[in-house]
């Protein structure tokens, strides 16, 4: 069993002091500046620290963090693989450090890795082309649904409706309805998978896209994907992607050649770039030559091995301010070139043997199988949430918890290829520990932690948003 | 390619730690014959063909890719419009790139990962100070989708029946773009009102906003780098027609400008990368802070703080019910991965800055702007600034020449501007392309 116990400093009533408790400066700004005073703010309060005690107080912080550097990182979903530290290389290449309105034949290389990028998104997903401008998975979503809005009505056929699974990610729900669809949500049926009649008796003529992850939310393959597409495509609906689970097919099977006519990426998922605490990431969408059309612009393209920016022709029109995140693109590319066919082969086998050997090790119901990448194990009469907790005192990240809410008290685990069966060994052991530990031990954990048990009810009903709410409480 | 160890090797992925022998008990533990037995793919839609990416031995791809990015011609930027560049100290770069937060995602398991909570949460707390506002979010993608997200709370919590997001005429052509997506699902309408001499014409907004606005917009400064003067009028307007006064703006200008809630701001959006990120071709850090009414309508991650169980102040995402793997399809945004690392870094730039360094920072912008103007302005053939207006970090510059042809000139000598009309440039300077002004005003001398 492994033996963690993570770093805790501060004193007798935090962790760490805010910067803000570490110095706070207030400066005059009126009077002090090239501009007339009724134009500058009249003071400005901010907490300075020398660059050593920055230095500090940043690095006891990144100590108080869990990482995928630090240990098993299962969340369901999420993906969290390692991230190649090369990558980070050829993202500081100071010659990348380009603005965006520079004319584009002074940033060929800039376009260049772009183009070749939308090119190898094309390829592992089966679709014509592909626009790297969506920031995030969830930004993704929103332009492919903006995409199929708009291909519903230059046909002369706007609809109102997109049908999501009920096992499907919270953003789909929330893309559809930020484009100004309703949302019809689809019964999982007994299987864990879509129920073709309840999805024939969905369809009409006001459907305009079903949403579908496939392998599901619970690592099943849709095996009647074909059925599925044929039936959204004779109501005239489109077929949508969320490429969340896409690291359990790579090189095996293509949303395109399953029938999805448009799809999101993950690339801060599937393609090994950092998740940074919470982003960036990137939500390229692919599409098939139909609706290629619909694109944001501007779009990359080559001529005669010159690359240029031109705006497809019914475009939907722009989802970012300018080309999404670079910095997270150009190590998505980098890692895919480093892989090739051979290694993205090997890293969706090694994903799905992992949760599988991981899923055979533990000592948990799995209710749905057979599962590919990631397995919703079921924490039966206990608390998953309370599991989870004791999952921290054995030094391992537990998984995603209590979703999806058909599997009662869900574990979502998805372990990733990165991880080494004695890694696995590992992380099962704590699984098993934690569900034999009594109630009142899981509720007493976590103990060893930096932080002990948070109490996030207490913490919505009074929200502190800021040092200077603090100090108002006080 | 070399044959050589797990480094080099071309069957499968060097980032598996996986023996043939491991492979092998874990598929016999599995009770599968085969890794292709674990994949219950219907033949039908299996893939069975090669993707042809050829694989590469990191050394090779790092050549390759440091060849490919020197294709990008090394030019000295004075470009700006909405996405700025400031130095960004060393110390940033060292100190986010630590793995504990590189690696790290959303903090769904606040007990071991207080570092970054805690960090969001200053972040949370420099946004407002530097505002006014007490309430802002952990990031949105950029300015434009934060405006776009404004336009949406505006929607949700309006109390009149406005259906108008007014927008100034003066406005990244990008911004509007987006904010347009983001309204398409909703009833509002993006209308634009006048400008005069490059900053807002109160009177004309005024006249126009009166009856059916969701929301006014405004820039300080503006994308063509003026100040604005009568922001408080504009607050005032708002406030008469019942909606709201989103204004935009960034985390340097913010440490000298007129602070928006003493001028009736009652959102703020705009680029906080402005610290923090260097020039990274758009990528950006969406602000967004706003009041205390609309916290349950804020889009975006929370942080706040609380207690644990040992009675420590402690940190956690919270009034997680206004999100999307919540609240679904009723969520106040679909936003989930955000831009949350970039915010980690523009706070350790504001605080490596202190008060006394961001205000220097942004009284340079003002300087340098208002210098290189008066300079360009002495050659024959320019006119700079076109506005008779206090400008930060840029201004229009019109010319007599046709405006392309200079600026191809001036790329052919090793600098970019921006290209704005037939016969208007626009020149951005600050920190750090300031001393190779000399060199650009003598270009200009050159291709006039």
């Amino acid at each position: 069993m492994m033996n963690h116990d993570q770093a805790r400093y501060g004193d007798d009533d935090r962790y760490e002091s805010l910067l803000s408790e570490k110095d706070t400066t207030t400066v005059e700004v009126d009077g002090k500046s090239p501009l007339p005073d009724d134009l500058t703010r009249d003071s400005l309060e901010l907490p300075g620290l020398s660059e050593p005690e920055l230095s500090r107080h940043y690095t006891r912080l990144s100590q108080m963090n869990w990482s995928v550097e630090t240990g098993p990182y299962p969340l369901g979903s999420c993906t969290m693989k390692y991230n190649p530290s090369f990558t980070e290389d050829v993202a500081a290449d100071p010659n990348g450090s380009v603005h965006p309105d520079r004319s584009e034949e002074s940033v060929q290389g800039t376009l260049e890795l772009l183009y070749g990028l939308q090119d190898y998104l094309a390829r592992i997903g089966g679709m014509d082309a592909v626009t790297l401008q969506p920031p995030a998975g969830a930004a993704g979503e929103f332009t492919g649904i903006m995409i199929a809005k708009a291909c519903h009505e230059a046909r002369g056929d706007p609809r109102s409706e997109v049908i999501v699974p009920a096992s499907a990610h919270g953003t789909n729900f929330a893309s559809a309805a930020m484009a100004g669809y309703d949302v019809v949500e689809l019964p999982s049926g007994e299987d864990g998978r879509v129920d073709l009649d309840a999805l024939e008796a969905a369809v009409s003529e006001e459907t305009a896209a079903l949403m579908l992850t496939n392998p599901n939310t619970v690592g099943l393959f849709e095996r009647d994907i074909a059925e599925i597409a044929d039936i959204v495509h004779d109501a005239g609906g489109l077929l949508y992607y969320d490429g969340a689970n896409l690291n359990a097919l790579l090189g095996r099977a293509r949303p395109g050649d399953m029938g999805f006519d448009v799809m999101h990426y993950n690339v801060h998922k599937t393609f090994a770039t950092p998740h940074g605490g919470g982003g960036p990431g990137a939500g390229p969408v692919g599409v098939t030559e139909e609706l290629a059309e619909f694109l944001p612009r501007p779009h990359v393209r080559e001529r005669d091995g010159r690359y240029e920016l031109y705006d497809p022709e019914r475009s939907i029109g722009k989802v970012h301010g300018y080309q999404g995140n670079w910095l997270v693109l150009v190590k998505a590319y980098a890692y895919i070139a480093r892989l090739g066919d051979s290694g993205l082969k090997d890293t969706s086998a090694k994903a799905v043997l992992n949760a599988n050997y991981l899923a055979e090790r533990i000592d948990y119901d799995i209710p749905y199988s057979p599962f590919h990448h990631e397995f919703a194990a079921t924490a039966g009469e206990r608390d998953a949430a309370d599991v989870a907790k004791g999952m921290l005192d054995y030094g391992v990240h537990p998984p995603t918890t209590k979703w999806p809410e058909f599997v009662p008290e869900a574990m979502l685990t998805e372990p990733t290829e990165a991880e080494s069966k004695a890694s696995l060994d590992d992380l099962a052991n704590a699984f098993d520990a934690a569900m034999a530990d009594s109630e009142e031990e899981l509720e007493a954990a976590p103990s060893k932690t930096t932080a002990r048990r948070i109490d996030q009810a207490d913490a919505a009903r009074n929200p502190q948003l800021s040092w200077r709410a603090l100090g108002e409480e006080e | 390619m070399s044959e050589g160890g797990r480094h080099e090797r071309v069957a499968g992925s060097p980032y598996t730690p996986h023996t043939p022998e491991q492979t092998a008990e874990m598929l016999a533990a599995v009770g599968v014959d085969s890794e292709a037995d674990l994949f219950d793919v219907p033949s039908e839609v299996r893939f069975d063909g090669d993707l042809g990416i050829e694989p590469r031995s990191e050394r090779e791809l790092r050549a390759e890719l440091t060849s490919a990015l020197a294709k990008n011609d090394d030019l000295t930027e004075f470009l700006g419009r909405d996405h700025h560049s400031h130095y960004v100290p060393s110390v940033v770069d060292d100190l986010s790139q630590r793995a504990e937060f590189l690696t790290s995602y959303t903090q769904y398991q606040p007990e071991i990962a207080q570092g970054f909570l805690q960090a969001l949460f200053e972040y949370q707390s420099l946004v407002v100070e530097l505002t006014g506002l007490p309430v802002a979010n952990c990031s949105m993608y950029d300015a434009a989708t934060a405006l776009g997200e404004a336009a949406r709370l505006a929607d949700r919590v309006r109390k009149v029946s406005g259906s108008v997001v007014w927008i100034p005429e003066i406005l990244h052509e990008n911004k509007r773009a987006v904010l347009e997506n983001y309204v398409d699902g909703t009833d509002l309408a993006v209308e634009t009102y006048p400008m005069a001499d490059g900053t807002v014409d109160v009177d004309a907004l005024s006249e126009l906003a009166d009856g059916d606005a969701a929301m006014i917009y405004a820039e300080n400064p503006t994308v063509h780098g003026t100040i604005e003067a009568n922001l408080s009028d504009i607050g005032d307007v708002a406030d008469e027609a019942g909606a709201l006064f989103c204004l935009g703006t960034d985390t340097v200008a913010l440490g000298l400008l007129e602070e928006p809630a003493s001028v009736g701001a009652d959102v703020v959006v705009g680029e906080a990368d402005a610290l923090g990120l260097p020039t990274a071709y758009g990528m950006g850090l969406g602000l967004f802070a706003t009041r205390e009414d609309f916290l349950r309508q804020v889009p975006g991650r929370l942080v706040g703080a609380g207690e644990d169980a040992g009675g420590k102040r402690a940190y956690t995402l919270t009034l997680q019910t206004r999100e999307q793997h919540i609240r679904k399809e009723r969520a106040t945004s679909n936003i989930c991965t955000n831009q949350a690392w970039v915010a980690l870094r523009t706070a350790m730039h504001l605080a490596w800055l202190g008060p006394d360094g961001l205000v220097d920072l942004a009284s340079q912008c003002v300087r340098e702007a208002a210098s290189l103007a008066t300079r360009l302005n002495e050659l024959p053939g320019l006119k700079a600034p076109v506005h008779d207006r206090h400008h930060f970090r840029e201004f229009l510059v019109r010319t007599d020449q046709p405006a392309p042809a200079i600026a191809r000139d001036l790329e052919a000598d090793g600098f970019a501007v921006h290209v704005v009309g037939d016969h208007r440039l626009q020149v951005c300077v600050t920190d750090v392309n300031a001393e190779a002004a000399d060199a650009l005003v003598a270009a200009f001398e050159e291709a006039l």
